[in-house]
């Protein structure tokens, strides 16, 4: 039973040892998957088993960022606040995280983040505009939290294109820059190409952010640690945007019987997935035709169910509504086009008709 | 009515080719703080005449102008906006900087003429403040929402670097001025080739008993009197009422209108796709006009 006894060494007060450091994203991407829906129970049940799991970050936002509430993205069950409040409460060991997205929240979002114990600022821009993320990383430092640079919807971008953007997210101040494969469209070698370019630039860490869509996101997370990737998220079972984000217990079991240190005690984290997380979304890890339309298209992952809606509503097919968003090159925040979409293949229907 | 443009980037240089055919407007000067800007060599190019010594050029002249149209950045304004009213200069102010009371033409472009600053909120909040007006003038708007898109190239530094002061002005003018409950708003920026044209989408929570044909015809009215000064100002498709459980921060309500809009630009500095720049100096150049009438028009 060696996985157990790693983690119950750890005491608060020694950081256990590990290759890279894990963040669990559930209470955050996952919130795409339940509609927002997320309650303080959920908060206090999720967080407290990855607590004492040992996952050292944990992020806790509405699935757009802080102040992602709205028309466009789906509103919040329950204030992202409250669920911050409860967050930072349950953790004894974990550092809490939050994500934000110059565009869709403001400073002061920022400010009541930290206020309340967020530890980590993550700072979402679309992977060619880092430079509206200067003020935000600012000041996410000024307010004594660690600041994350997320480039979104990596795939769309060549490797030395990336490099440019990390460099600035590096020069605002960001302890660290991530290739976020938001689409779930990346391959190994797209990640390894990303990362070993960023890692051999910028003199920050590096972390990757990988969605399931190709059912390759535990084996893209590996080959980015191979290239040297100091931060991996992950999402327990996978609990996720699109068909899901890198299964945060099967990485974890993976990296053992790799001989990776995560510092994560491996059937507390299984027992957490099975027992906390997944009865919260039971289908969560299947990758359906939806899904793998997303991967395959390169189509941003939080589009899904807004275009499931949309489909149902204007009686067009879901798949239609992905591709023509990709084909638009729709990015991340412009839910909005969905409706745009569907009432554009529903007109063409018409017409055929 | 004499008028100079502070600001030598895209929209001040948009600008100076719109007032150079409007009649009423006399364009004395494009004032800039950058000599090898492409806008002061533009402007000069169509005989304006330019400075690159910014404020203090224009303020030692101030007796020689009535109207400056501020196209810097939100802070730049708030330093410059008392020392134009210490010259006598009104300001039609073009950044975010919320100095003056906010404007949008067609629905509350007549209430402020007196004023010694006027605000154009922002290119987001002159394509939608009127959508939410319309709306709100047949029922009450308990909450409203717009998402803006615009091209990644039309998005100067300023844009970006104020892109905080886009989200919140624009918010607070969709209940100033559009008349919503709450309000709030969004930005993207866009980086696909060739260059999308300005998006808006604006989401109206609408309460129970609220008359569809009443709404749909006032935001089809409203489309055709922003038209009138923005030609590229179009619906993408006639405003659908979707129904659902909306728990917005206005309250909760079953159903919600969506106005799906595009914006394109009349191609006088920056290319048509740049409907965000074109909305913002038509905006301006309409408000410098009734400005114009108001002091042309017998006491």
């Amino acid at each position: 039973m060696t996985a157990t006894s790693t983690a119950s060494d750890a005491t608060a007060s020694t950081e256990p040892e590990r290759a890279f450091r894990l963040t669990d994203s559930t209470m955050r991407d996952g919130s795409h998957a339940v509609y927002h829906q997320f309650t303080t129970d959920h908060v206090r049940a999720v967080v407290g088993a990855l607590d004492t799991a040992g996952v050292p970050v944990i992020e806790v936002t509405h699935g757009d960022g802080m102040g992602g509430s709205s028309f466009t993205y789906g509103f919040s069950h329950t204030p992202e606040t409250d669920l911050l409040e409860v967050a930072v409460e349950t953790a004894t060991r974990a550092k809490i995280a939050v994500l934000f997205v110059p565009g869709i929240g403001v400073k002061d979002d920022l400010r009541e983040a930290a206020d309340i114990g967020a530890k980590v600022a993550r700072i979402a821009t679309h992977c060619t505009e880092a430079d509206i993320a200067e003020q935000h990383i600012a000041l996410a430092k000024e307010s004594g939290m660690e600041a994350v640079g997320f480039l979104m919807m990596s795939h769309m971008i060549q490797p030395a294109d990336l490099v440019e953007q990390a460099k600035k997210m590096e020069s605002y101040g960001a302890d660290c820059v991530y290739i976020v494969d938001s689409a779930g469209a990346m391959t190994m070698d797209g990640f390894k190409a990303r990362v070993g370019a960023v890692k051999s630039a910028v003199d920050v860490q590096v972390g990757v952010h990988a969605h399931n869509n190709l059912s390759l996101a535990v084996a893209n997370s590996l080959a980015a640690f191979g290239e040297g990737a100091d931060q991996i998220d992950g999402c327990t079972t996978g609990l996720g945007a699109g068909a899901g984000n890198c299964p945060t217990e099967v990485l974890v079991a993976t990296c053992e019987k790799s001989g990776i240190a995560t510092g994560v005690d491996t059937f507390t984290m299984m027992d957490a997935a099975q027992d906390v997380v997944r009865p919260i979304h039971p289908e969560m890890g299947i990758i359906d035709r939806d899904g793998l339309t997303l991967g395959y298209a390169g189509v941003y992952g939080s589009f899904l169910l807004h275009a499931r809606r949309a489909a149902q509503r204007y009686e067009v097919d879901v798949r239609d509504i992905l591709i023509e968003l990709g084909r638009r090159g729709m990015v991340g925040g412009q839910e909005d086009m969905i409706i745009d979409v569907a009432l554009q293949l529903r007109r063409e229907g018409d017409t055929a008709r | 009515m004499r008028c100079a443009v502070l600001g030598s980037g895209n929209i001040g240089t948009d600008l100076v080719v719109k007032l150079l055919r409007t009649p009423g407007l006399e364009l004395g000067a494009l004032v800039g703080i950058d000599p090898d800007s492409d806008g002061l060599r533009t402007a000069r190019d169509l005989g304006v005449e330019t400075s690159h010594e910014g404020v203090d050029w224009l303020l030692e002249r101030a007796d020689e102008y009535d109207l400056v149209f501020e196209a810097t950045s939100a802070w730049v304004h708030r330093r410059n906006a008392r020392r134009y009213e210490e010259a006598g200069l009104t300001a039609v102010d073009l950044t975010p900087a919320k100095v003056g009371p906010l404007v949008v033409p067609p629905v509350n472009g007549d209430e402020h003429l007196g004023a010694p600053n006027v605000n154009l909120i922002t290119c987001g909040g002159q394509a939608t403040v009127p959508m939410v007006a319309a709306v709100a003038s047949v029922c009450e708007v308990p909450y409203a929402e717009i998402v803006s898109s615009v091209s990644s190239r039309s998005a100067g530094p300023g844009t970006r670097q104020n892109i905080d002061e886009f989200t919140k002005t624009t918010s607070d003018a969709l209940v100033t001025v559009g008349g919503a409950g709450r309000g709030k708003a969004i930005m993207v920026l866009n980086p696909a080739e060739p260059p999308i044209l300005m998006r808006n989408t604006v989401f109206c929570a609408l309460p129970d008993g609220y008359d569809e044909a009443a709404v749909a015809q006032s935001v089809v009215d409203m489309v055709a009197r922003v038209a009138e000064y923005v030609p590229g100002y179009r619906l993408k498709n006639e405003p659908v009422f979707e129904h659902d459980r909306y728990r917005t921060p206005g309250g909760e309500v079953g159903s919600r209108v969506v106005v799906l809009l595009e914006v394109e630009g009349a191609g006088d500095y920056f290319p048509p796709y740049a409907g965000n720049l074109d909305i913002m100096t038509a905006s301006a150049v309409r408000v410098g006009t009734a400005l114009a009438e108001r002091v042309g028009a017998p006491a």
